[in-house]
C-alpha cells in the first residue's frame, strides 16, 4: 500500500495517480475487513467496507469522466487564471 | 475449510505483491493499468473468499461479504476501462521499445 502511494506521489501524469488511488481504495477495503476481524466487530466493519467500495467506484468513474472531457493531461498554468486541478 | 482459507489468503497476498511491483516498475500508463486492473480484482476476491472460509460468521455477514465481492468484480474492471478510455482520449502515448 505504501509502495503504491509512491507511484501516486511520483507518477508522471495525472492518470497514473488516478490508477494508484483506485488500487489504494481497493486495498483499503481488504484492510477494513482485517481490522474488523482483529477487533471482533465484523458486522460494523463490513458495512463500512461496502460503503467505501461504492464511494471508490464513484470517485474513479467521475474523475476519469472529467479527464475524458478535458482532452489533456497536463494542468494548465496560464498566469491570469487559477490553475485547474 | 481452514486450509482452504489459508491458501486463498496467501495467494491473494501474493497477487497483491505482484500488482504493487507491476504498478511501480512498468514503463507506461497502459501497462500499469493492466497490472492494476487484473491483479487487484483477483486478489481482492481471493482474500475476501478466504475470510469467509476462515472466520466463523453468520449467514447474513457472509452474504454481505459476497455482495462486496460481486460489486468489486463488476465495478473494478469498469473503472479500469473508463480510466483507460480517458487516457486514450487525453493523448497518453503508448510505450515503444525504442522510446527512451
Amino acid at each position: 500500500m505504501l509502495l503504491v502511494l509512491v507511484r501516486a506521489v511520483k507518477g508522471p501524469t495525472v492518470i497514473d495517480r488516478l490508477v494508484a488511488i483506485n488500487v489504494i481504495g481497493t486495498k483499503s477495503i481488504v484492510l477494513l475487513l482485517f481490522a474488523g476481524i482483529l477487533f471482533g466487530q465484523l458486522e460494523m466493519f463490513v458495512d463500512i467496507a461496502l460503503g467505501y467500495g461504492l464511494l471508490n467506484y464513484i470517485v474513479s468513474i467521475a474523475a476519469s469522466r472529467y479527464y475524458q472531457h478535458r482532452n489533456s493531461l497536463e494542468p494548465e498554468h496560464s498566469p491570469g487564471e487559477n490553475p485547474v486541478s | 475449510m481452514d486450509y482452504l482459507g489459508y491458501i486463498l489468503i496467501s495467494t491473494g497476498l501474493l497477487f497483491f505483491l505482484g500488482t504493487t511491483i507491476g504498478l511501480l516498475r512498468f514503463p507506461d500508463f497502459y501497462t500499469r493499468m493492466h497490472a492494476a486492473g487484473k491483479g487487484d480484482t483477483l486478489s481482492t476476491v481471493m482474500i475476501l473468499i478466504g475470510c469467509i472460509c476462515l472466520v466463523p460468521m453468520g449467514l447474513l455477514l457472509a452474504l454481505k461479504i459476497l455482495l462486496i465481492i460481486n460489486f468489486i468484480f463488476i465495478g473494478s474492471p469498469t473503472a479500469t476501462h473508463a480510466m483507460m478510455d480517458a487516457g486514450n482520449k487525453a493523448g497518453a502515448t503508448p510505450w515503444r521499445k525504442d522510446s527512451k
